[in-house]
C-alpha cells in the first residue's frame, strides 16, 4: 500500500461515495490521513454504518456527545458481549480482562486494582518517577541523531510499569514486548502469523508472572499490583485465563498509551514552536499542556461495544448484537464541543475535557499515573532547558486501535 | 447571591458565589477553585469532582442519583456524606453550603 499524501486523502475522503468509506483501514492511520475523513463523517454522517470491512459490519459513532452518551450507557452498550476492540475474536484467544466485562464482574475487579493508582499512591510514586525521569533524560546523547520512541518512550513507562508490578528490573522489556504481542492481531508475513503463536508467547508471559504470585501469595500483602491481585478476596481464585487477562490490560494499558503520548508530545512541539515557547515561559502551564497533548495524541483511536437491545445513536436505529465503534480520535476533533479542535493549544480553556481516557465505569484507571509521569517529564524537561528537535518524519504505527508512533529522529544539541 | 465554602485537603478555604442553577462543580471550575475537576463537563460521567458535604449540609442537597451512586463505588476514599458536584446545584436554601474536596481526583 503506497504512502497517500495528506492532499490527496482529503480528495479521496470527500469523493468517495459514502456508502463506500471504511474508516478502519490501519494504512491510513499510518499514513495520518485519517483526518479529512472523520471530518466528513463527524458533518454529514456522524453515526455511520460500514456494511462491509475487514471486520464486518460495523457502526462508527464520530462526534463528542454522541461517544459520551454510548460510553455511559453499559447497560445497552456491553463491553463484554464483543470484547472492546473492533476485532472480533474466537472466544478461546479471547483473555477475560474487566475492561472487557460488564457489571457486576467489571466494578468487583475494577475496585482491587483502583488503589495502586489513588491519589495517595501515586503521592508516594513521584518520587521514584522523577528519578527515573532525571536518570533517563541525563544518560540521552547530545549532538547525535536517535530514536525518542526507544530511547525515552518506551524505556520510562516500561520502567514504570516494573515498579508498579514489582517487576524484576533487568526484564523490564518483556513488558514491551508482551504488550506488543498482545495488540498485535497476526498477518501472514509477520512475526506473530498466526493466533496460536499470539497466544504461545503470551502463555510464557502468564507463565512468568504465575512464578511472582506464587512467591507472593505467600508472603505478606505488597503494595504492588501482583501483590493486590493475589491477597483481594475478589481476584486472588481467579483463573489463570483471567489473571493473564488483567496482566495484559495493566501492561497495555499502562505501557504503550503513555509511551505514544510521550513520543506525540515532543512531535506536537516541534510542530508548534509557539507552544513551545508559551511552554517555556510559564511552567505552570505543564499540567495543561499535559492533557493537550493526551486529547491531541488520543493513544487509543476507538473502543468498541456491542448494543445488547435495538437502539439508537443519534438519529440511526442499532440492531441488537450490532458493533459499535466510538471513535475517541474524532470526538477528541468535533469543534462542536472543544474550540478550534484541530489546533494544539496548551492553554485553551477546559483541557481536561477530552475522551482519550474514555467516560463511564470504563473510564481509564490509570490516567492520574499517565498524568503524573508527563508532567514530570516536561518539567525535567523543562529545568534542563532541553531542545529536543525532531529531525525526520515520524514513523506511525498501522492499527486503528493503538495511535502511537514505532520512531521520532530527534537531536539534542549540547 | 448564595456562597459555597470549599476546602482544600489542606486546609486552604475559599469562599465562592455561585448563582442559582449553577452546579457546584461548574463554580468549582470556572472560579479556579483547586481540588475539583470535573473531567466530563458534569455530566456525571467521571466522578473527579468528588467532594465531601458537611454533614450539617447534606440532607439539603438532595439524594444521589442511581448513576452518582455508581461513580462514586469507583471514586477513592469515598464516605456517607461524598457526593458528586456536578449533581449539587445551586439553591438560595444552600446559601452557606461547606464542603470539603478529598485529597485528589482520581
Amino acid at each position: 500500500m503506497s504512502t497517500m499524501s495528506a492532499e490527496r486523502a482529503s480528495d479521496e475522503a470527500h469523493a468517495i461515495p459514502l456508502g463506500e468509506l471504511d474508516i478502519s483501514k490501519a494504512e491510513r492511520f499510518k499514513d495520518d490521513t485519517i483526518w479529512p475523513y472523520f471530518e466528513r463523517l463527524r458533518k454529514e454522517d456522524p453515526v455511520h454504518y460500514c456494511k462491509d470491512s475487514l471486520f464486518g459490519p460495523y457502526w462508527s459513532v464520530t462526534r463528542y456527545r454522541d461517544i459520551m452518551a454510548v460510553d455511559t450507557n453499559h447497560k445497552v452498550f456491553s463491553s463484554e458481549a464483543g470484547g472492546i476492540t473492533i476485532v472480533d475474536r474466537r472466544v478461546e484467544d479471547r483473555n477475560p480482562m474487566f475492561i472487557a466485562m460488564d457489571p457486576p464482574k467489571h466494578d468487583e475487579q475494577r475496585k482491587t486494582v483502583s488503589p495502586i493508582v489513588a491519589p495517595a499512591n501515586l503521592a508516594n510514586l513521584e518520587g521514584l518517577i522523577r528519578k527515573r525521569v532525571c536518570a533517563i533524560l541525563d544518560s540521552l546523547p547530545k549532538n547525535e541523531t536517535f530514536n525518542w520512541v526507544d530511547k525515552v518512550s518506551i524505556e520510562l513507562t516500561t520502567q514504570m510499569l516494573a515498579t508498579l508490578f514489582d517487576f524484576p528490573f533487568e526484564d523490564r522489556r518483556l513488558l514491551t514486548y508482551w504488550s506488543d504481542v498482545a495488540t498485535t492481531v497476526p498477518q501472514a508475513g509477520q512475526e506473530i502469523d498466526t493466533w496460536e503463536k499470539r497466544g504461545a508467547i503470551l502463555g510464557e508471559c502468564l507463565a512468568y508472572f504465575t512464578r511472582l504470585w506464587n512467591e507472593r501469595i505467600n508472603a505478606e500483602p505488597g503494595s504492588d499490583l501482583i501483590s493486590m491481585l493475589a491477597h483481594s478476596p475478589s481476584t486472588r481464585n481467579m483463573a489463570p485465563r483471567e489473571f493473564l487477562g488483567n496482566l495484559i490490560l495493566l501492561i497495555v494499558g499502562g505501557n504503550d498509551t503513555t509511551r505514544n503520548s510521550i513520543s506525540g508530545g515532543v512531535w506536537f512541539m516541534n510542530q508548534n514552536p509557539g507552544e513551545m515557547r508559551k511552554l517555556r515561559d510559564n511552567q505552570a502551564l505543564v499540567p495543561s499542556a499535559v492533557s493537550e497533548i493526551i486529547r491531541y495524541q488520543t493513544p487509543l483511536a476507538h473502543m468498541r461495544r456491542n448494543a445488547l437491545v435495538d437502539t439508537t445513536i443519534g438519529d440511526k436505529k442499532i440492531k441488537a448484537g450490532d458493533k459499535v465503534i466510538m471513535w475517541y480520535i474524532s470526538g477528541n476533533r468535533d469543534d462542536e464541543v472543544i474550540e478550534n479542535a484541530s489546533s494544539f493549544v496548551i492553554d485553551r480553556k477546559n483541557p481536561r475535557q477530552h475522551l482519550a481516557f474514555g467516560f463511564g465505569i470504563h473510564r481509564c484507571v490509570g490516567n492520574r499515573l499517565a498524568e503524573l509521569q508527563l508532567k514530570i517529564l516536561w518539567e525535567e524537561m523543562l529545568n534542563r532547558r532541553l531542545d529536543v528537535k525532531v529531525v525526520g518524519e515520524p514513523e506511525r504505527v498501522a492499527s486503528n486501535f493503538v495511535h502511537g508512533y514505532s520512531a521520532l529522529p530527534v537531536r539534542i544539541a549540547a | 447571591m448564595p456562597t459555597v465554602n470549599f476546602i482544600e485537603f489542606g486546609g486552604h478555604e475559599h469562599r465562592i458565589e455561585v448563582p442559582a442553577g449553577t452546579s457546584v462543580m461548574r463554580a468549582a471550575v470556572d472560579n479556579r477553585v483547586p481540588g475539583i475537576d470535573g473531567d466530563c463537563g458534569g455530566e456525571c460521567a467521571c466522578a473527579t469532582c468528588h467532594v465531601y458535604v458537611d454533614q450539617a449540609w447534606l440532607p439539603k442537597t438532595g439524594e444521589r442519583t442511581a448513576t452518582e451512586e455508581e461513580l462514586l463505588g469507583f471514586a477513592s476514599g469515598t464516605e456517607p456524606n461524598s457526593r458528586l458536584a456536578c449533581q449539587i446545584r445551586m439553591t438560595d436554601a444552600l446559601d452557606g453550603l461547606l464542603v470539603r474536596m478529598p485529597e485528589g481526583q482520581h
